[in-house]
């Protein structure tokens, strides 16, 4: 970068480098599960995901007709028919370029060859698929075993999604599990949405003695790790009769959320314009109405910031939801405890893992991109004027 | 009626205190101006009246009613603030019915109010913009606007015309100045630290200094006769000159021997005891004039010359003073740094003060 007319062009090039690369980093498992979810669990272990966009030579196996569709003519059992378009398995008219018949081989001869293979028996396959099968003996019931190169074009299912949403089976079926998270989540937002809007602007505009020492208080319970507080709080669940529920897992949702919610919000409000207040004072409003409406509208952008955060964090969370919600019954498990189920049960089946996981990540993803510029807004509040 | 009496106004902030005592009356219909420096209070005791910073001592009457704790929206007042301070997220007609809604007024009150205030203001067209649609100027319309509405016995304006542009403050200034022509009644109290707006608009202008109250009266009462040296040097631009000076003889006319040799016969009255006392003299650069020979009051060399067309302002260094005498000429004068000059003052415009600065007219 020698000839660069600014010494900023080197850090404008390495921010936009590390920028693509972490974009990359995201985006790629991210499509990866996406396109995976939609192939078959056959497709999944001939190639990877990256292959199946293009049309790519694939080696398949066919099976020519049986001992039903043999013609004796002089003494030797002719089949003859398409390999490509006869049958219930067939795949239809593909572009083929070699074929074998034995497992060991599979790409031993030529379109238009003639193989010739144990016991005499012989096998011609064309390019559109019309194959001459020749044998001494009688042929077994099922038909010989071909081995065709051939490039197939893309191909997509929604197979899985039927299986996971909508499969009547309790193992594969998330749609009960999906709308768990959403009972879960969604009170788990608003609930301390509400009280910390309220908080925050008690600390930013409400003179009271001890406040300092409350929002001291406030940012010393952002270090303490929610681990701390996981038995006790159970326990106390259970004595005061909460027991494991929906009702728990909000309350510890809240209360684990309730730190940086104020703390982001109080030093949103706390940069709204005083004078704004104090004008709001002289009209005549009370606490409540500068509040509502005032505060609240002014201070948006910073509810949905936090919103976001909460959302994303409770629909991704397994630890909270295990403590205080999972019970044996199984009734209100959550998404990502029925993913870790599923690791277990169907864990060579990638096809259902990644419709689980691309399912589970998939309401994150709209709500991050309708309100990524709230996101972004929100964490700059006060940093930047105007922002 | 609508009079403000504060009497003995104290603000304290722990142990500190700001405001030593503010003894005022207004009258009704009264426009007065709050003039001081940065940090004399001036904006402190605005806001005490307003009701937004607590009383620490003393009383606050409006109307004669005692109004220490009522809260801002009982005192019939309205505040337009130097930020403006409109409420960003509500059109400009929301901006202006907010008070009123939260008042609980009819819709055909506050139609007719909202329409009225932005009449007067010329606001119409703007009524259903929200304000960052609008420039400097028209939202200090609105946020006079907002204070129309509120039909309040007492103005209060918090440097209000800070945040706008020269020829934008000019004009601004001249509608407040209309606007308190059309509502005679009203008594409006207007912190400032411009002099030309305080000189222009005030009735009655109200000096602070560091807590005190220095000096209430019209605007030409404290140009021309200041009660002390800090009145004295503030009003006025450039300030009034000051120079050192011994009381010669006393009696109806005061001659005085300035430190630095000349000598001047002040037509101010003085005692007999004061004879011999340090005195400090002032004359305004406007009153100087260019001397030629011996009778100059002060000689000097100038060390500044700002040529500003319709006047010249010379500094001169003078013996005797620290501060260089500033004096304002007419037209343009043709002299370079480094000139030595002669200068003279109007006897008849002087002041005199004693050593603790407090002027010989009011001892």
């Amino acid at each position: 970068m020698a000839s660069s007319p600014s010494s900023q062009a080197p850090l404008t090039w390495a921010v936009n480098i590390s920028v693509i690369f972490l974009v990359v980093l995201w985006l790629f498992p991210t499509l990866g599960l996406f396109v995976s979810s939609f192939r078959t669990a056959d497709q999944i272990t001939a190639s990877g995901w990256w292959a199946s966009l293009t049309s790519s030579e694939q080696i398949i196996q066919l099976r020519t007709g049986g001992r039903d569709a043999a013609k004796e003519v002089d003494g030797v059992f002719v089949v003859e028919g398409n390999i490509l378009t006869d049958g219930d398995e067939a795949p239809g008219q593909l572009e083929i370029s070699a074929f074998g018949v034995s497992s060991r081989a599979v790409d031993a001869y030529k379109i238009g060859d003639t193989a010739e293979f144990n016991k005499g028996k012989t096998f011609t396959l064309n390019a559109d698929g019309s194959y001459k099968l020749t044998s001494p003996d009688k042929l077994r019931k099922r038909g010989q075993r071909v081995f065709v190169t051939a490039v197939l074009p893309p191909s997509f299912s929604t197979e899985n999604y039927g299986t996971i949403l909508f499969s009547g089976t309790g193992q594969d079926n998330m749609a009960k599990a999906f709308f768990n998270t959403l009972t879960v989540t969604i009170p788990a937002t608003i609930i301390p949405i509400l009280i910390a809007a309220f908080a925050a602007y008690a600390l930013a505009w409400m003179e009271f003695p001890g406040r300092a020492l409350l929002i001291a208080a406030v940012v010393g319970l952002l270090v303490v790790p929610l681990q701390l507080a996981l038995i006790p709080l159970l326990q106390l669940h259970n004595n005061v009769g909460i027991g494991k529920g929906y009702l728990g897992v909000w309350l510890a949702h809240t209360g684990f959320g309730l730190p940086l919610a104020i703390y982001l919000l109080r030093n949103y409000m706390v940069g709204l314009p005083r004078d704004i207040i104090e004008n709001a004072k002289v009209d005549g409003a009370t606490d409540f109405q500068i509040f509502t409406k005032i505060i609240l509208p002014l201070s948006f952008p910073a509810l949905a910031s936090f919103a976001i955060f909460q959302f994303l964090w409770t629909w991704n969370d397994l630890l909270v939801a295990k403590v205080f919600l999972i019970d044996s019954t199984g009734q209100t498990t959550v998404m990502t405890n029925q993913i870790v189920e599923l690791l277990g049960t169907r864990g060579g089946n990638w096809e259902i893992l990644a419709t689980a996981a691309f399912i589970s990540i998939a309401v994150p993803l709209v709500v991050f991109f309708m309100l990524q510029r709230y996101l972004v807004r929100g964490l700059l509040a006060g940093s930047v004027k105007g922002g | 009626m609508s009079e403000l009496k504060l009497t003995g106004i104290k603000k304290s902030y722990g142990s500190t205190e700001v405001m030593h005592g503010i003894d005022l009356d207004i009258n009704e219909g009264e426009f007065v101006v709050f003039v001081g420096p940065s940090g004399c209070g001036k904006s402190t005791l605005l806001r005490m009246i307003a009701g937004l910073e607590s009383i620490s001592g003393g009383e606050l009457q409006i109307n004669g009613v005692k109004v220490n704790d009522y809260p801002p929206s009982q005192r019939g007042i309205a505040m337009v603030f130097q930020s403006y301070a409109l409420y960003p997220h509500m059109t400009v007609y929301d901006n202006m019915a907010f008070g009123m809604r939260i008042a609980k007024a009819s819709k055909e009150e506050i139609e007719e109010r909202v329409q009225n205030a932005a009449n007067i203001l010329q606001l119409g067209p703007y009524l259903d913009r929200l304000p960052k649609a609008l420039s400097g100027g028209q939202r200090q319309r609105v946020a006079i606007g907002r204070a129309i509405c509120r039909d309040p016995k007492v103005f209060l304006f918090d440097e209000p015309l800070s945040n706008l542009d020269a020829a934008l403050r000019v004009a601004t200034r001249i509608e407040i100045a209309k606007l308190k022509e059309s509502m005679p009644s009203t008594t409006m109290i207007y912190v400032t630290h411009d002099q030309v707006e305080a000189m222009t608009l005030a009735d009655r202008i109200v000096v602070l200094s560091a807590g005190y109250l220095e000096q209430v009266g019209s605007p030409i009462e404290l140009y021309e006769r200041p009660a002390n040296l800090f009145v004295a040097q503030f009003i006025g631009s450039p300030a009034m000159n000051i120079v050192t000076a011994t009381v010669e003889t006393a009696g109806a006319k005061t001659k005085v021997k300035l430190a630095g040799g000349g000598a001047a016969t002040v037509p101010i009255k003085s005692d007999k005891e004061q004879k011999g006392a340090k005195v400090h003299l002032g004359f305004r650069p406007e009153d100087m004039t260019v001397a030629s020979g011996k009778d100059a009051l002060v000689e000097g060399v100038i060390t500044l010359v700002e040529a500003l067309g319709e006047v010249t302002n010379l500094y001169v260094e003078v013996a005797g003073s620290d501060d260089p005498i500033v004096a304002k000429v007419p037209g343009t004068y043709d002299v370079k740094r480094g000139d030595r000059i002669a200068l003279n003052a109007d006897a008849d415009k002087m002041h005199l003060f004693n050593e603790e600065g407090r002027s010989f007219l009011y001892l």
